[in-house]
């Protein structure tokens, strides 16, 4: 299976502060009453860009300049919560390439990896630069280079560090890891036996 | 060399390196619910894959099923169309499925121990965080998401990468009024939500050892609410006795070979930790949350937080955010707060010994007027051990309404729901803004005499003083 090797990330960026913000946030539960991931896009963060009502308020993804963002800049331990992989493919199929955090929760972060959509730790700092030049600039395309490790935008640069494991299945093009693990499988039958367990 | 527990699994179920240094891992048993495996069935479709080793992997279903309705079609046709396509995609594939007509079903991390399918020295995934809780037996459990359940199912394997171990040791006897669930409340007090990421966590200590599996799964389902992914007890004769005779459990001769093998897969003395903390027994006390997060939680006895005492400005933030959503004054006890509802059930708080804990404090007490009360036994044959115990006509007696099992309002994804700003006392693991079911519902996460005793009160109170326990 092909992949496509992720080397970068170029597009318009989009802030939404805030720390903890959890898998619940991200996509309500009552939204995953689906059998597939299709249309989970708008009902991303749905309970904090509506009222109890359901009126729509103010919330950074729907200004309108920030439209067509695809890059989305948190705090810290960013998707933390459920193992639901619904919060990775709602950010996804809201149009969102790449997510640019302090840091992330564990199997948000692997779930996302595995979905070919970068997360990127920049330290606080660093992500209030970014974030400060998005505002200001909410035109302007910002790059995440995964070769260099580092955030461009404008005419400022800043670090950032990813696992080296999904760094290396992402700009490597084997984010999505079914077609390694298939061709283990004459090696996963003999462990299998080795361990006693039941053929049937 | 001396190793622990989560090494020797993790060796002993490494199938090889990947090529971007992750582990492919075999995982010895996969189990299954309704919400995060049907689009996986669809990749396997899309993809032209079959299911590996189908009796490798058993299904039930949990999240969606209505507590007071039991007859299909549901009155929620997206729940039924769930229901729909897990036992299609089951009955398809091969897979054993513990549907309700088989007097089996319950929340998937109970139906696993009660079967005996959960055993130790084993690996377990399962597209639900709180997979942690069958780490009880001695097992690494992982929570997983949708496209790591169609790798399982296809392959029987995953690609992960290796956790470091922390050794959380708690020693010494819990005061009178003191549950598994504040062990747990306390610890992520603690750490913080994010204090576990990374880590497996051992769970020793007298403590422990004096625990019974029930208490065990309590502590191990909110690993991941400290933010880590796993969380285990060695297996120990408490393990051995709760698993002989189950339906899957190992019979005849080949129980005692499982038994050694077992045995062997327990931490050695001296193995390495990357990190150990030890707490002592004596001081937790009955700990209940203020905020939005499992995190923020405090003893009964305690006040609310202010703004003003943060340490960082981070936390100053958090506090703001989460007094204006619960709606409570900074500075002021906690113990005094009226609820609306009272939940009892879980993944974390939905067993057998939890029911008999609260029945023998309630009985003959009655829920304060103006509070809902429901009792959700986690599985059916919880549910039926309850009934010939007579555990559910005390509940009712007292006012609260004995439900059919499922996951409930703890996500609130079938018919059980907050409504508006409801306050809920909770035996549940999440109090994140809009948890259970309503966008401004409000969650105070405590152990289950703990909601016992808030729902007779009708406010957040010291079960121990309504109760009338007495420390010694």
């Amino acid at each position: 299976m092909a992949l496509e090797k992720i080397t970068s990330v170029t597009g318009r960026g989009v802030f939404v502060p805030g720390n903890d913000i959890d898998t619940d946030r991200i996509i309500p539960a009552r939204f995953m009453k689906c059998v597939t991931f299709d249309g989970l896009g708008e009902f991303v963060f749905f309970d904090v860009r509506h009222d109890p009502q359901g009126n729509k308020i103010d919330h950074p993804i729907d200004r309108p300049e920030h439209k067509g963002a695809t890059i989305l800049l948190s705090g810290a331990n960013f998707g933390c919560g459920s193992s639901r992989e619904h919060a990775p493919q709602a950010i996804s199929k809201a149009g969102f390439k790449a997510i640019i955090a302090e840091n992330f929760a564990e199997i948000f972060f692997g779930n996302s990896t595995t979905l070919g959509m970068p997360c990127v730790s920049a330290s606080r700092e660093d992500i209030a630069k970014i974030a400060a030049f998005v505002e200001a600039n909410p035109d302007k395309e910002i790059t995440i280079d995964l070769e260099k490790l580092e955030v461009r935008f404008g005419d400022q640069s800043v670090k950032i560090a990813q696992r080296e494991t999904a760094r290396d299945a992402l700009v490597n093009g084997r984010w999505d890891p079914i077609g390694e693990l298939l061709e283990g499988l004459p090696a996963v039958k003999t462990k299998v036996q080795e361990l006693h367990y039941s053929a049937t | 060399m001396a190793k622990s527990l989560f090494q020797k699994v993790w060796d002993a179920h490494t199938v090889r390196k990947l090529a971007n240094g992750q582990t492919q891992l075999l995982i010895g048993t996969h189990l299954i619910h309704e919400v995060t495996s049907p689009q996986a069935f669809g990749m396997l479709r899309d993809l032209g894959l079959k299911v590996a080793m189908p009796h490798r992997t058993f299904a039930t279903v949990d999240h969606i099923v209505p507590t007071d309705q039991f007859v299909e079609p549901y009155r929620d046709p997206l729940a039924q169309a769930m229901m729909d396509e897990l036992r299609k995609n089951c009955a398809e594939f091969g897979i054993t499925f513990f549907d309700r007509s088989t007097g089996k079903q319950g929340i998937v991390h109970i139906v696993g121990p009660e079967q005996g399918i959960t055993q130790p020295g084993t690996t377990i995934a399962c597209g639900d965080s709180h997979t942690s809780t069958h780490g009880a037996f001695g097992a690494i459990a992982f929570g997983i998401g949708t496209s790591q359940v169609r790798d399982v199912l296809a392959t029987q394997t995953m690609a992960l990468g290796a956790l470091k171990v922390r050794r959380i040791e708690v020693n010494g006897k819990l005061r009178p009024g003191v549950y598994a669930k504040d062990v747990i409340l306390h610890i992520i007090r603690l750490t913080g939500v994010n204090g576990g990421t990374g880590y497996a966590y051992e769970y020793a200590g007298t403590t422990f050892d004096a625990f019974t599996m029930e208490e065990r799964m309590t502590v191990c389902n909110m690993s991941i609410e400290g933010g880590a992914r796993v969380g285990y007890v060695n297996p120990d004769e408490t393990t051995f006795a709760y698993l002989k005779g189950r339906p899957y459990s190992p019979k005849g001769a080949e129980w005692d070979a499982a038994v050694e093998r077992w045995k062997s897969f327990a931490s050695d003395p001296g193995a390495h930790y990357d990190d150990v903390m030890v707490i002592n027994a004596a001081d937790i006390a009955p700990t209940v949350t203020w905020g939005i997060n499992p995190g923020q939680g405090i003893s009964i006895n305690e006040n609310v937080p202010s703004p003003e005492t943060a340490k960082s400005a981070d936390e100053k933030a958090g506090i703001v955010e989460a007094l204006e959503y619960m709606k409570l004054p900074a500075g002021q006890p906690i113990k005094g707060t009226k609820i609306n509802v009272a939940f009892l059930g879980s993944c974390t708080n939905g067993r057998l010994s939890d029911f008999r804990e609260v029945a023998k404090y309630i009985k003959g007490k009655k829920v304060a007027p103006g509070v809902k009360a429901i009792a959700v036994p986690g599985s059916q044959i919880v549910a039926l051990q309850c009934e010939k115990e007579g555990l559910d006509k005390v509940l009712s007696e007292a006012g609260f309404e004995w439900r059919a099992a499922g996951c409930s309002m703890c996500l609130a994804m079938n018919p059980d729901k907050l409504i508006g700003d409801q306050l809920c006392a909770s035996s549940s693991n999440r109090n994140f803004k809009g948890r259970q079911g309503s966008i401004t519902g409000r969650t105070i996460l405590m152990s289950p005499v703990m909601v016992a005793a808030a729902a007779v009160t009708g406010q957040v109170s010291d079960a121990r003083e309504v109760f009338s326990v007495s420390d010694n």
